[in-house]
């Protein structure tokens, strides 16, 4: 999305017409600023999805329910390990900060790894239930289930792509004003992502087993 | 095997009516005709480069408009097929089946694929020449969002020929458009056509925001914007609330369709109210976005043409605004009829009401702007006079309908339908219209011939009341919208028969705006001042058309219409206010990425429609391959040289 | 009362006159013609918005042109010209205070009808004494409306009588893609929804036969959902009735499963049965979809209020 964006400016615009360079700094603040509006509409997507789930998560159409679906243990460990990572990819955040190449690129790793932990318990937490016949149309609660929890996991498998991509431009170009802003909206996507799972875990699990 | 290809193409392609076979060869020599054009004057790599790839939000916002007054014409055959259908009782002009396609089609391509596209047509024209910017935000993603509309729209129109049109309806309620009752591929076209360009759509809200909040000319508060830019703030921050819940909408629908699941069916616990309900979250606002910047237009054209300042600035602001706001909060006013309940009921009616009170107050605003001026009725002023009764009326209906307890007596008649006509023609086609004749000398750097943009004009407005009144009327006789057919005893006929003439009426308005911008053409009246309505914005300050970086140097505003004041000053024998020396000038290099992106986009909806995963899946990481590969593009920028700025202004006549 | 309906005549004026140069005096003019209470409340109150919108509009569409015209560039007169004003407070407040004004005014009128005009509160106390109201089961099908009489054990299909003066209680339901029952006028329409009772209380206040339609789009033969409503004296209601039971066919479920197939049905059949409970099975059929109790997010409610409405009775 916005790590995508190319800009045309000139130099100083607005309030910052005081800083008069090349108008690198303006650039990567329009960015930093386009990517919290797609935040804002990510959340909006989450919220419906959330909505949807709570209108939905009763009719189980005789299908089997959340409390007998969903197993706690699993569930607990995908989120250690994803606010764990959150943890690590803001560390990474702060060897940047303090130009350490090496630092930021091996948190990066740690937090590419826990990613892939958690997309792979999720993986086959889904393919358990579906394996018991829970399937995506056994019921309007397993629908909006797999659609909710599943889209979260697909952003947190396009987060594990973006970050690949960019440990590779990061021992190309180093900590450079560019790199550094993606960095900074890559961790800003993770943390979302957290919390968004928070919410997932409170009111999907928690409310589920509950 | 011959049988069997036959077989298979009989199912892929639309067949059995001469209409789609007239529109199969339309397609294919228009396709072929441009293609040949482009071969034979050797324009491939000049299309290519100056268009396909461009990143200019000028060329950017040209194309919008132009795909733009392509879908009006397809909307507006689809509208006229539909009135010659309805023109007496027991027309066997259209089998139902197709009239409900035709119906269906008409909606989304009026709403989204007509008015989405020009409206973001006339942001990316005006909104950064305005603001005295030299682009947008972000110029590819800029190029993204139309290419991913463009992909959308003809996804959708290809459903025409191939495979079948959509038929259930513009907002596709379920469970008419699940599986069990629509099985065809044509709700699939719809679902990838509206989410493909939906995507886009969201795009262009972030950048235009981004744009409007960050990019404006030194000295430009927020409170010295043009009332314009304003209206496409407004309408930019409902686009990326709402539109995030249309894609969920779309999307779960799919899901439905493509996995079997039961978000919305009738069986396996599904509710097919939740989608009525998401689908006009998004639909109300929707309805806001597109005619809040036809209120921004009105604004901007009635002060350049009554030459004062637009009346009460900061009410049309809070007006501006508290619009965007509460059209969050009135969305159950499309189904009252659904049983909710008085208390329900009540609270959305009232909170439709309360949106009329700032409309009001904007027209308010215009006409105390047009008080104590000189106004001269040109074709953007002709066009905004004729909105104004017509929004009126169109507004007093809508307080009619948001009455609930009156609701239950039109809900879904052509009292309805008249009303929603009389805002969207009255209001956003007429709005659109409007900011089309403003901007086109700045666009083009020549002028629209005026006599004909007359004809135009009353040919529209008074095809229009012809049209809609009757069927206000005959609304409330009873006749509920999407009757393919009604019978002798009804006594619509009269009615019906008055609003289709009406209709052509209109249709032939249009044919006279095509001739107009032919005859146009040909007679190339050039525009060399830059500002041939005495304008009092930016834009107007620089020549037309605009050259690629908009301005040669940054210019420092002092007060709302800053360009005005600048004429004011000059012309009491002041001095001109100095321009700092030229600069190099930073500017985005073209890029191949959205148009490629956009293609697989294109071929992955194509796929998931005839469920095709070979196709579809790779086109998908096609997606994702082109976005990561774009990622690794460092070297994005480049600047124009100070000599060639000169060069630039000197040929417009313009020292610098 | 008499001053109602010179009102109501005088406000309906220009609309009628419209509409009879149209079409002539003899066709039924809808919502424009109640011949029920319900469509005369609505009615009402339509004249009511009619006439709080005119106090708006018309001094703005005359302001629009007589401002439009004085202020003409072309105008020779040394009219004035003010370029830089822009702001009077005293205006503004004006242009602020009177559409709220409308509004609240409207706004209460609203509020009031609302719980008024509420399609699913009986009519009991709008009839004369001892009438007992009657009940009629709508479904609506692939196109065609099936009635069931509960209490007679009658069915008919795209035609519906009742007795005048009588309080009628529908209940609707669809066992197709979701539909509204329209009868213009004897009152507003409400939408007919699988897995779901509704309710309707009409009651016509003469004699004759009413347009009936189905007023949301279901699919391909839609516009073949016409009905007749037709209100008669008490005496041959019963006649109808009786002779319906003696003479007509009896629906069986398989009759039921038939009629339900997507088609359009061009007589007006009638049933001198049905089959016990049929419509509660329609409904009951999709009811799964509905047992979201704890349904906690703003936009439910609406459904909620609906379903629990329609299964509370």
């Amino acid at each position: 999305m916005a790590h995508n964006a190319n800009h045309a400016v000139s130099q100083g615009h607005g309030h910052d017409h005081d800083h008069g360079h090349d108008g690198h700094h303006d650039m990567e603040a329009l960015r930093q600023m386009g990517f919290w509006l797609f935040l804002i509409t990510d959340c909006i997507l989450f919220g419906t999805l959330f909505a949807t789930y709570l209108v939905l998560h009763n009719n189980t159409a005789g299908g089997p329910t959340a409390s007998e679906l969903f197993e706690m243990p699993g569930v607990i460990a995908e989120t250690f390990i994803l606010l764990t990572s959150s943890f690590t990819s803001g560390l990474a955040v702060l060897c940047m900060h303090k130009g350490n190449r090496k630092g930021l690129i091996g948190w990066l790793i740690v937090t590419i790894i826990l990613g892939a932990s958690f997309v792979t318990l999720e993986v086959t937490e889904f393919l358990k239930m579906i394996d018991e016949g829970a399937k995506i149309s056994t019921s309007a609660f397993l629908s909006s289930f797999y659609t909710l929890v599943g889209t979260h996991g697909l952003h947190v498998s396009v987060g594990l792509v973006w970050m690949i991509a960019l440990i590779i431009q990061l021992t190309r170009h180093g900590i450079t004003p560019v790199t550094t802003r993606k960095i900074n909206i890559i961790s800003l996507y993770w943390h979302f992502l957290d919390v968004v799972w928070i919410f997932v875990f409170t009111i999907v699990y928690m409310m589920g087993v509950m | 095997m011959w049988e069997d290809i036959k077989d298979w193409a009989s199912d892929f392609f639309v067949t059995g009516d001469p209409l789609i076979y007239g529109a199969d060869v339309g397609i294919v020599l228009a396709s072929l005709s441009v293609l040949f054009v482009l071969t034979y004057f050797k324009k491939w790599g000049w299309f290519w480069r100056e268009w396909v790839t461009t990143v200019d939000h000028k060329k950017i916002g040209i194309m919008y408009i132009i795909a733009s007054l392509l879908m009006l014409f397809r909307g507006g055959v689809d509208a006229l097929l539909m009135r010659t259908q309805l023109v007496m009782p027991e027309m066997e002009f259209l089998k139902p089946e197709h009239y409900n396609e035709i119906f269906t089609t008409h909606g989304v391509i009026m709403i989204l694929f007509m008015a989405m596209p020009l409206m973001f047509g006339l942001f990316n024209i005006s909104v950064p020449l305005q603001i005295g910017a030299r682009d947008v935000a972000f110029p590819v993603l800029n190029s993204l969002s139309f290419w991913l509309f463009f992909m959308g729209a003809m996804l959708f129109n290809l459903s025409f020929v191939i495979g079948g049109s959509p038929n259930s309806g513009w907002l596709a309620y379920p469970p008419l458009s699940e599986k069990m009752f629509n099985p065809g591929v044509g709700q699939d076209f719809y679902i990838w056509g509206i989410q493909i360009s939906g995507i886009g759509s969201l795009m262009t809200g972030i950048n235009f925001i981004v744009t409007i909040l960050k990019m404006r000319a030194p000295g430009m508060k927020l409170m010295k914007m043009p009332m314009f830019t304003w209206s496409v703030l407004g309408s930019c921050l409902t686009i990326i609330l709402a539109f995030p819940v249309l894609t969920v909408t779309l999307a779960l629908l799919f899901i439905d369709r493509f996995l079997g699941a039961h978000f919305f069916t009738l069986d396996g616990g599904g509710n097919p109210m939740m989608y009525i309900n998401l689908i006009w979250m998004w639909g109300h606002p929707e309805v806001y976005i597109v005619v809040l910047p036809a209120f921004g237009i009105f604004s901007d054209v009635v002060s350049t043409f009554a030459k004062k300042k637009l009346f009460g600035y900061s009410s049309m602001v809070i007006a501006i605004m508290s619009i965007s706001v509460v059209s969050f909060l009135t969305w159950a006013h499309h189904f009252f009829t659904m049983g909710s309940g008085a208390s329900v009921n009540a609270f959305f009616a009232i909170s439709t009401m309360v949106i009329a009170i700032p409309t009001g107050v904007k027209v308010f605003n215009w006409l105390f702007t047009m008080y104590k001026g000189r106004i001269s009725f040109q074709a953007p002023m002709l066009w905004t006079m004729g909105f104004i009764p017509c929004f009126v009326v169109g507004g007093l209906t809508g307080v009619m309908l948001s009455v609930a307890p009156a609701d239950f007596q039109f809900h879904n008649s052509y009292f309805l339908i008249a009303h929603f006509h009389q805002v969207l023609i009255g209001g956003v086609v007429f709005g659109y219209f409007a900011g089309f004749y403003y901007w086109w000398p700045k666009m083009f750097g020549f002028k629209l011939d005026e006599k004909l943009g007359r004809w135009a004009f009353w040919l529209w407005n008074i095809g229009f009341y012809v049209c809609f009144m009757p069927q206000y009327v005959v609304g409330l006789m009873g006749m509920t919208r999407r009757y393919s057919t009604y019978s002798w005893d009804t006594g619509w006929f009269g009615l019906n028969l008055v609003s289709t003439i009406g209709g052509f009426i209109m249709g032939i308005g249009f044919l006279v705006q095509v001739w107009q911008i032919l005859y146009s053409i040909k007679k190339m009246d050039k525009d060399t001042t830059g500002d041939p309505w005495d304008g009092r914005t930016l834009e107007w300050s620089i020549q037309s058309p605009a050259p690629l970086y908009n301005f040669a140097t940054d210019p420092v505003v002092k007060d709302v219409d800053d360009w005005w004041e600048e004429k004011q000053r000059i012309k009491a024998g002041g001095k001109p206010t100095p321009k700092p020396a030229l600069q190099p000038i930073h500017m985005p290099k073209n890029s191949a990425m959205p148009i490629i992106k956009s293609t697989f986009w294109f071929l992955a909806g194509f796929g998931f429609v005839f469920d095709w995963m070979w196709l579809a899946l790779p086109a998908m990481a096609g997606v994702a391959i082109t976005m990561l590969f774009y990622s690794f593009r460092y070297d994005t920028d480049y600047y124009i040289p100070v000599d060639e700025i000169r060069k630039t202004e000197a040929a417009a006549g313009r020292a610098v | 009362m008499k001053s109602r309906g010179w009102r109501r005549f005088v406000a309906a004026l220009p609309l009628l006159a419209i509409a009879l140069l149209m079409s002539g005096c003899s066709t039924d003019m809808g919502v424009l013609e109640p011949k029920g209470i319900v469509a005369k409340e609505q009615f009402d109150l339509i004249m009511i918005t009619i006439v709080l919108s005119i106090i708006i509009t018309v001094p703005v569409l005359s302001m629009a042109f007589y401002f439009a015209w004085k202020y003409r560039a072309s105008n020779k007169d040394n009219v004035e010209y003010k370029p830089n004003w822009s702001h009077s407070t005293k205006i503004e407040s004006w242009m602020w205070g009177v559409p709220i004004l409308i509004i609240v005014v409207l706004g209460v009128i609203t509020v009031i009808y609302s719980f008024k005009l509420e399609p699913s509160k009986a009519l009991a106390a709008e009839a004369k004494d001892g009438v007992k109201p009657v009940t009629i089961e709508v479904t609506s099908l692939d196109w065609k409306w099936l009635f069931t009489y509960p209490e007679e054990g009658i069915a008919t299909v795209n035609y519906v009588r009742f007795p005048e003066d009588v309080p009628v209680e529908f209940k609707l339901t669809s066992d197709a893609p979701m539909n509204s029952f329209w009868i213009p006028q004897l009152g507003g329409q409400i939408y007919t929804m699988s897995g779901m009772a509704m309710e309707l209380n009409l009651m016509a206040s003469e004699v004759g036969q009413y347009q009936g339609r189905g007023a949301n789009f279901s699919g391909e033969h839609f516009g073949k959902m016409e009905f007749t409503a037709e209100a008669t004296s008490q005496a041959d209601f019963d006649s109808w009735v009786a002779d319906i039971k003696q003479s007509s066919p009896a629906l069986t479920e398989q009759g039921y499963d038939e009629l339900a197939e997507p088609g359009v049905v061009e007589t007006n059949d009638t049933y001198s049965s049905f089959p016990d409970g049929l419509f509660d099975r329609i409904v009951s059929k999709y009811g799964s979809s509905h047992n979201h109790s704890a349904a906690a997010e703003g936009e439910s409610s609406s459904e909620e209020t609906s379903s629990e409405g329609g299964t509370n009775k």
